[in-house]
């Protein structure tokens, strides 16, 4: 079976590759396949920018949650390359599921995304951890070349390579470059244009007591060389590609042999270390030319000091929810406001049933999508910032022992924060946590931090049960009531995250280990990219979801069975008349009564049993169900059953609200009933575009889902407690 | 317990010759910019990360920097002081010292 789910993750990756394809018929000219790999902080990125630019496509590894950058680069005029550039590793043996993607691609030569040749990136300021990369590839058997980025970094740190030496030595052609300032893009390019043998240098050969099992699985499975057929001695149970028959085949052999692959890793790479230093020792001289201390260090002291270090993070993250809050809000307006002008010029000059399907439907559908860009490209310059210089490296590295008990990473606290504005954005942001569970939980528990949208629903009902009464002197009580509320989202937030943390079992090790990177200047050109690649995959993966649904909400709030809408409006119009009503009045009727003889309504008179014990009733339940598309709709949905209008202001809303009377005629939203249904909006998820979000993040439906069964029930069963206890 | 060495035979098991007799240093134990060279690594499985970052038996490091709150620590790694690496105190605590 797993033979079979390859060739269907096959045939979509082939579908993908197939606009390259018809690119190259207007561009004559080999199309090779290049792969990028190297270290973390060595340049890759920058180097993957400066080849492709914005001729760059994101698309999913088969299987895991990894994004699969491609792009295409003119190399010269006749030849172009499609770049594959590959998550950043320090070593071809995989330490977490993410890096697997590498070993997948390099392992299966019959596959139709083998690379043609590697470029590996490598920081010259510090060769020797870079290299070691390098010679597992080049012992490989692909055809390599070796882009020495950083060239200006390791000349002031004094560090001298002797570049023909070494490229004699590698026996692979060398690029001495500087990635961030474009330095060697055009050596490079010519070098990547021309058809390149494999690696000349071995730097690692597998002791002789392994060659006879080495051998069998390399003639067994047609590999190419013995590294090759080492490394599938060591991997077999992590490669997608293989049979269950072929496992079992390795795995015998292995037990034959009494392979014991930890400790050949480790033989491995100390033999490859010492190979290494031999030949740096012949390549590279050092000269210590500086004997201050780095400038790195003295900023670290303090960036990362006890009071300043945090004082300057939370200074940085204030900033950053400013700006999520507050700047996104004037280009959020705008775009609101353009989708209300179309929809206005669209009804005003057309008519029909699909007239209102484009306008209420899909192009609201659209500027829901559409409404998120602010936030997202503002959050995310942000982050490629702090990524860029560096300093996310030390946020981590303050946050970790903090948020490590809760299950979450020192990086967890961008998303969470980010959240308290829009979980959308937040939720893309925990792209930046490496390991797989971390990201999973901060993922999962993002939208409990109370966002934005939920705002307006806190204050119309704080306001109708609250009295506006100082406490204390300086503090309001409705004031702490929501700031109360805010808490709330946040323990629930930090308390879950500490259940999934026990629960959620991983095969997967974590480690903190890793590189502390130096202080940089950003790129701005990477920091441009990021934001339109992040846009990007929010609009056309999130934004089908969230499209969907509200056609979908749509349809199910403007239709009804039957001629039910019809007579709604015509019983509406008539009693309407009947009292004397204004017209005015009368259309808010008819609204009012439209909704409730729609689907909608319906749905909500069918879930009233189930929320009567948290004190709702159907005309609550039709609001929850319309909040889906996004919390804030819950004041307008309102305010439309209250027959109010829709453009009625908090106010109007409030007093409508509290004139509502129950059966016995006393006032329908009591303090239990207000409170229930405010721990309920705390809690619940309702939002298809953290739905989306999460969809696309994880790529699959399963934790969108569970994130929804566990939200919602979580909010059923406080709002319960509230109400059951207040009553 | 599962060893890492360049030399053999294993030092770790030579007598000491420091004067403590203590449990041997590792690199949870160094002071703020004291200097230490790896002896051996005690957990395999983190050992192969740890190999990989260069941390191989017989290579000296510095305790360069604590997180405010004392975990995780920065190492400056190699004898030319080729990178800094960061690490939580329960991973250091598996790089033993000579």
């Amino acid at each position: 079976m797993v033979g079979g789910q390859l060739l269907s993750g096959r045939a979509g990756v082939g579908v993908a590759g197939a606009s390259p394809d018809v690119n190259a018929l207007r561009h004559p000219g080999p199309l090779t396949r290049i792969a990028l790999v190297g270290n973390p902080n060595s340049g890759k990125s920058s180097l993957f920018n400066q080849l492709t630019g914005l001729n760059q496509k994101v698309g999913n590894f088969p299987g895991v949650t990894v994004d699969r950058k491609t792009g295409t680069s003119q190399l010269t005029s006749q030849h172009r390359a499609e770049i594959i550039d590959l998550p950043g590793t320090y070593s071809l043996y995989p330490k977490s599921l993410d890096e697997k993607v590498i070993t997948d691609l390099f392992y299966d030569q019959t596959s139709a995304q083998y690379p043609d040749f590697v470029v590996v990136t490598a920081d010259a300021s510090n060769l020797r951890r870079n290299l070691l990369l390098f010679t597992q590839l080049a012992d490989m058997g692909l055809p390599t070349v070796l882009a020495l980025n950083m060239m200006d970094v390791a000349e002031q740190h004094g560090v001298r390579i002797d570049v023909a030496a070494l490229q004699e030595e590698l026996g692979v052609p060398i690029i001495p470059m500087n990635a961030r300032k474009g330095v060697g893009i055009a050596a490079l390019k010519i070098v990547m244009a021309q058809t390149l043998g494999a690696p000349k240098a071995h730097f690692y050969e597998p002791e002789e007591e392994l060659l006879p099992m080495i051998r069998q699985i390399r003639y067994y499975f047609n590999l190419h060389n013995d590294y090759l057929a080492l490394h599938y001695a060591h991997q077999y149970r992590h490669i997608s590609f293989l049979t269950a028959d072929d496992r079992a085949y390795i795995q015998e052999l292995t037990e034959q042999y009494g392979f014991e692959p930890t400790a050949r890793q480790a033989q491995e790479t100390i033999d490859r270390y010492q190979r290494i230093n031999e030949i740096l020792l012949n390549c590279v001289s050092v000269t210590r030319t500086e004997q201050n201390e780095p400038y790195s260090n003295r900023l670290d002291r303090v960036l990362t000091h006890k009071v300043w270090g945090y004082l300057i993070f939370f200074g940085v993250l204030f900033l950053m929810f400013q700006a999520v809050f507050a700047w996104a809000s004037y280009p959020m307006e705008l775009i609101d406001q353009g989708v209300a002008w179309i929809n206005g010029f669209i009804q005003s000059n057309f008519d029909g049933p699909l007239i209102n399907l484009l306008t209420e439907g899909v192009l609201a559908g659209l500027g829901g999508v559409l409404i998120f860009i602010p936030q997202i490209a503002l959050l995310f310059a942000f982050i490629a910032v702090l990524e860029e210089t560096g300093y996310m490296a030390r946020v981590t590295f303050m946050m970790d022992r903090i948020m490590r008990r809760f299950g979450l990473n020192g990086k967890s606290i961008v998303p969470l924060i980010s959240g308290v504005a829009c979980a959308v954005p937040a939720i893309m942001s925990a792209r930046t946590i490496e390991n797989r569970k971390d990201r999973l939980i901060t993922i999962f528990v993002t939208p409990l931090m109370s966002c934005s949208a939920r705002i307006p629903v806190y204050t119309v009902l704080i306001g109708l049960v609250v009295p506006d009464e100082p406490v204390l002197g300086i503090f309001n009580l409705r004031g702490i009531a929501l700031m109360g509320l805010y808490l709330l989202g946040f323990f629930a937030a930090i308390l879950s995250a500490w259940a999934m943390k026990l629960l959620l079992k991983t095969t997967e090790r974590s480690y903190f280990i890793m590189e502390f990177p130096v202080y940089r200047w950003p790129r701005w050109k990477n920091v441009g990219i990021t934001i339109v690649e992040k846009v990007k995959a929010f609009v056309f993966q999130a934004g089908k979801v969230i499209l969907a649904i509200s056609i979908l909400l749509w349809v199910l709030a403007s239709y009804g069975p039957g001629d039910a809408l019809e007579q709604a409006e015509r019983r509406a119009t008539t009693e309407g008349r009947a009292q004397g009503l204004s017209t005015a009045e009368i259309e808010s009727r008819v609204a009012s009564e439209k909704l409730e003889s729609s689907y909608a309504g319906i749905f909500g008179h069918f879930i009233e049993p189930g929320i009567r014990p948290l004190g709702f009733d159907w005309k609550v339940g039709i609001s929850l169900i319309t909040s889906f598309a996004a919390r804030e709709v819950f004041v307008g949905t309102m305010s439309t059953i209250y027959s109010v209008g829709q453009d009625a202001d908090q106010q109007t809303v409030q007093q409508k609200l509290a004139a509502e009377k129950d059966e016995n005629g006393q006032p329908f939203f009591t303090p239990a009933r207000a409170f229930s249904l405010l721990v309920f909006y705390v809690f619940a998820m309702q939002c298809m575009s953290t739905l989306a979000a999460t969809y696309r993040e994880t790529k699959g439906w399963k934790w969108p889902i569970l994130q929804m069964l566990y939200m919602t029930g979580l909010a059923y069963v406080s709002s319960l407690v509230v109400y059951q206890l207040l009553k | 317990m599962f060893e890492v060495n360049l030399n053999n035979p294993p030092v770790s098991k030579r007598q000491p010759q420091t004067p403590t007799p203590a449990a041997p240093r590792s690199v949870k134990d160094l002071q703020l910019g004291e200097s230490g060279t790896i002896c051996c690594l005690k957990d395999p499985e983190m050992a192969l990360k740890l190999l990989e970052m260069g941390c191989i038996p017989g290579t000296q490091v510095r305790l360069n920097s604590r997180a405010p709150l004392g975990c995780p620590i920065t190492l400056v790694v190699g004898d030319m002081a080729d990178y800094t690496l960061s690490l939580r105190v329960s991973e250091a605590a598996t790089i033993l010292l000579k």
